[in-house]
């Protein structure tokens, strides 16, 4: 554990990217079989242990420690199993041991609810205290160490040197500790076959479209959907639904997997109707009600009824489509979805136009709730793992613009730390009162950078720990894709992906833009 | 006996002993003051008479340009009002002292702050038994246990070992940690010069000159950029986010302070190397010296006084917070 402890620790405490990826894959060509690869699960947040509950590990802390001194260091430290690891007396006649991962693993996987207390004690006994903050947890969830599913197969794939794309599919494969997926990659091993688990196959991805013209002889153009992209998989008798990084988000849309019955694997967006749109649909606004959850009510259900556009297919009963070029799959495609359930399952229309000059019209023109753009897609392309040069690409709808102006600005992370890089900004309304309309720390040079710092250290009129209050006096024009109403802020908006564009050191504060304009935005 | 209570009186701006006409670390500036040790939380500027060690009244002619006072050593006393004054050592940082008052048969002891683990820096804790032991609890709750310091500096050498590029800073508060930090390095083998922004200067050498000695020191702003690449750079925990530290070769930020124990903490302030480095008294530390010296009393100057209030609840010992004001928490821990 103390390996795993260290590693925990370090992570933690770095923010550099790579420095993250050299930590862990160092970790993992040091560390020997089952304990690296409970080590990846836990990172990557794919162990559960039912019996063991936050509450569990409070009421622990209670029967060492007086319930009042918990409660001050707990009220101190933040968080229940930071204070536990750091508070657990340590028996100075005790000799501390230092269990493996696996040893961990197997004594929580073979707990009850009612033994629970005892082996985590035990254990808690056995360690010093950053393995124990380690410990709790593994034993809990919720590593917090900001390491994703892709930032973990990255480091995989560094620590062995092999592809990701193998990485990512076979990952997908297997269960925790993933031995199979280890000798694989570090002794150059048979692939684990998978031909009848439901896993995940890597998305074929775009790049966005800066050239003038395009030969749309050449390539098929089709709309690009506002929603979240999701590949549908049912193979073996099991059906799963999985998010753009590989994440298992079948039990926020049961809809969707339960509809979803015949053999193969599919490639789309998901989207959920809206009443507004007459059940056709609704904007990405709609669909984040249902995102993120780990349960969904019939009510949901109900009022966000969601469903797939396909447009791709890539296995098709047994057969492996994805070597085949783009217009052989929409065929296959074409003949597929119309036997699916039709509440749950729509085509992706191509559009039909032929000169490039009308394409750029209708893209302009194109005002739809869950349209953000067109998509390029070359017909003689194969499904291609990841974004590869060529292929396919994506014309968003031009941005928003809006001239706000700056309010708060905070230091920002790991290289930016000595920066003030994230800005707060506003508009006005009818009364002449700015209100935050939302937050940008992209967009600018790092010349611009340098300035917007300096702006804001000269200009700074309050301070709140990390985040400064500056003078009203800066006009930043601020791009986004879209803009929504929300709840969370006073102005009554959130901008999708706001940047800062330009900053307008011209144009006076006072005529920076009124909150009313952004609210004819909306879509 | 006298009954403290009735000679000893604690205001929120320090403790004031009557008979004597004399305050012990008064937040303001007073006629007649002790002083138990040089960082700005207790010892304030402009007091019109000051007993305190020879060593803090040299921090505190650094600090407000005057050393006027009544040197004290260690061990040794004066008497005002018909109370008998001494101070003892109290480990803390060079010059910090405990005072301890004898009044009609009844003996007091401030600690101001102190700890008890070996400090290369300055004189050991002295224990002093006492009827009434006025104590600070900055870290009076258990989940603040200091790790032995060579495991905390050796973090910094496995951290130079794996990037020999990088320039290691470490946030240091400029009295008394800063000196600490670098003689535990000396003591560890590195001798190599260390480098300091300059608001560290003038502490360290006045630290040499009282006998403290350092090995070579290098101002940061004299050496080109590129030759800092594997040094270790000593700056006040402030700099470390601050624009000076641009002129650093990959800088890795560490910052040695009690506070890095509790990992939000040190991530809330961006530090990459916690150094768990304190020059107070841990839980076990202070709940260990009241159990030594087992006064009749216990009061609670400041810090987390309802954890170290609660422990003696639970052991029966009878104690009271004072609620001093201006004992900050802050990059002294
Ligand atoms: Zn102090
Ligand atoms: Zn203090």
């Amino acid at each position: 554990m103390r390996r795993f402890a260290a590693l925990i620790d370090s992570l933690i405490y770095t923010r550099s990217r790579n420095a993250k990826l050299a930590a862990i894959s160092t970790y993992l060509r040091e560390t020997p079989d089952p304990d690296r690869g409970w080590a990846l699960a836990a990172l990557t947040d794919s162990l559960d242990f039912p019996a063991v509950k936050s509450s569990t590990i409070r009421n622990l802390a209670g029967t060492r420690i007086d319930p009042e001194l918990f409660r001050l260091s707990r009220h101190h430290v933040g968080d229940t199993a930071e204070t536990v690891a750091l508070i657990w007396p340590e028996a100075p006649d005790r000799e501390q041991s230092d269990p493996t991962v696996d040893e961990v693993v197997q004594a929580l996987s073979s707990t009850t609810r009612a033994t629970a207390p005892d082996i985590v004690a035990s254990l808690l006994d056995s360690m010093d205290s950053n393995s124990r903050y380690a410990l709790l947890k593994l034993a809990v969830g919720g590593m917090r160490v900001g390491v994703s599913a892709r930032l973990a197969k990255t480091a995989f794939a560094q620590a062995f040197a092999v592809p990701l794309d193998d990485v990512e599919e076979l990952w997908h494969a297997l269960d925790p500790p993933y031995v199979a997926l280890f000798r694989w990659a570090e002794e150059g091993g048979k692939r684990p076959d998978l031909s009848t688990t439901p896993f995940f196959r890597p998305f074929m991805l775009s790049h966005p479209f800066e050239g003038d013209s395009l030969d749309l002889g050449a390539y098929a153009v089709e709309w690009k959907w506002d929603g979240i992209r999701v590949q549908a998989v049912h193979l073996g008798g099991e059906t799963r639904l999985y998010s753009r990084g590989g994440d298992d988000i079948s039990a926020a849309f049961p809809d969707v997997v339960e509809a979803f019955d015949r053999a193969g694997v599919i490639d789309g967006e998901l989207l959920v109707r809206g009443t507004d749109q007459g059940g056709e649909a609704a904007s990405f606004n709609a669909l984040q009600k249902r995102l993120g959850r780990k349960t969904v009510s019939k009510k949901m259900r109900q009022e966000f009824p969601a469903f797939v556009r396909v447009y791709d297919l890539l296995i098709d009963g047994e057969d492996d489509l994805r070597l085949l070029p783009w217009h052989e799959r929409r065929q296959r495609l074409e003949a597929f979805v119309p036997t699916l359930n039709r509440d749950h399952f729509d085509l992706s229309a191509v559009i039909d136009v032929d000169d490039f000059a009308a394409l750029e019209t209708m893209r302009a023109g194109a005002r739809d709730a869950a349209i953000e753009g067109v998509m390029l897609k070359r017909r003689e392309s194969p499904y291609l793992a990841g974004r590869v040069t060529g292929h396919w690409y994506k014309w968003k709808r031009d941005p928003l613009n809006a001239d706000c102006v700056m309010m708060y600005a905070q230091r920002g992370n790991g290289r930016r730390a000595s920066f003030y890089s994230d800005y707060t900004f506003g508009c006005w309304t009818e009364d002449g009162e700015l209100l935050p309309v939302g937050k940008a720390y992209s967009g600018f040079t790092d010349e611009e950078l340098k300035w917007l710092d300096r702006f804001v250290r000269q200009n700074t009129l309050n301070r709140f720990g990390p985040v400064r209050e500056v003078a009203k006096s800066l006009v930043l024009e601020v791009a986004f894709d879209s803009i929504h109403d929300s709840k969370r802020h006073k102005s009554g908006l959130a901008m999708r992906f706001p940047r800062i564009h330009r900053i307008r050191k011209d144009k006076p504060a006072e005529e920076a833009d009124r909150i009313a304009t952004l609210r004819g935005m909306i879509s | 006996m006298a009954k403290a209570k009735h000679w000893i009186e604690p205001h929120p701006q320090g403790v004031y002993v009557r008979p004597a006409d004399i305050w012990i670390d008064p937040s303001g500036a007073k006629q007649h003051a002790v002083v138990t040790h040089g960082h700005a939380d207790h010892a304030r500027g402009g007091h019109g008479e000051v007993w305190a060690t020879p060593e803090t009244l040299a921090i505190m002619g650094l600090r407000y340009g005057t050393d006027a006072g009544t040197p004290v050593a260690y061990g040794e006393g004066f008497e005002r009002g018909g109370v008998r004054f001494s101070l003892h050592s109290a480990g803390h940082v060079l010059g910090s002292a405990q005072v301890l008052m004898e009044y009609q048969g009844e003996r007091v002891v401030v600690t101001g702050d102190f700890k008890r683990r070996p400090d290369p820096t300055c004189a050991p804790f002295e224990p002093v038994p006492c009827d009434i032991f006025i104590t600070e609890a900055t870290f009076g709750l258990p989940v603040f246990r200091h790790p032995p310091i060579a495991g905390e500096i050796a973090k910094i050498f496995a951290r130079l070992e794996t990037e020999p590029d990088s320039s290691i800073l470490i946030g240091a508060y400029a009295l008394g940690k800063a000196q600490r930090v670098i003689a535990e390095l000396r003591r560890a083998g590195w001798d190599k010069p260390i480098y300091l922004h300059g608001a560290q200067v003038r502490m360290c050498e006045l630290y040499e000159e009282l006998g403290v000695s350092l090995g070579e020191l290098r101002l940061v702003m004299d050496t080109p950029k590129e030759e800092m690449r594997g040094q270790i750079i000593i700056c006040p925990p402030s700099a470390l986010i601050d624009k000076w530290s641009r002129r650093l070769p990959s800088p890795v930020t560490a910052m040695a302070s009690g506070w890095m124990r509790v990992r939000g903490r040190a991530r809330q302030r961006g530090v990459e190397i916690p150094l768990v480095i304190s020059d107070h008294a841990d839980w076990d530390e202070l709940t260990g010296t009241i159990r030594e010296l087992a006064p009749k009393e216990t009061w609670i100057t400041h810090g987390s006084e309802d954890g170290l209030l609660r422990w003696c609840e639970l052991h029966q010992i009878r104690a009271r917070a004072l609620a001093m004001i201006g004992r900050e928490d802050g990059d002294d821990g």
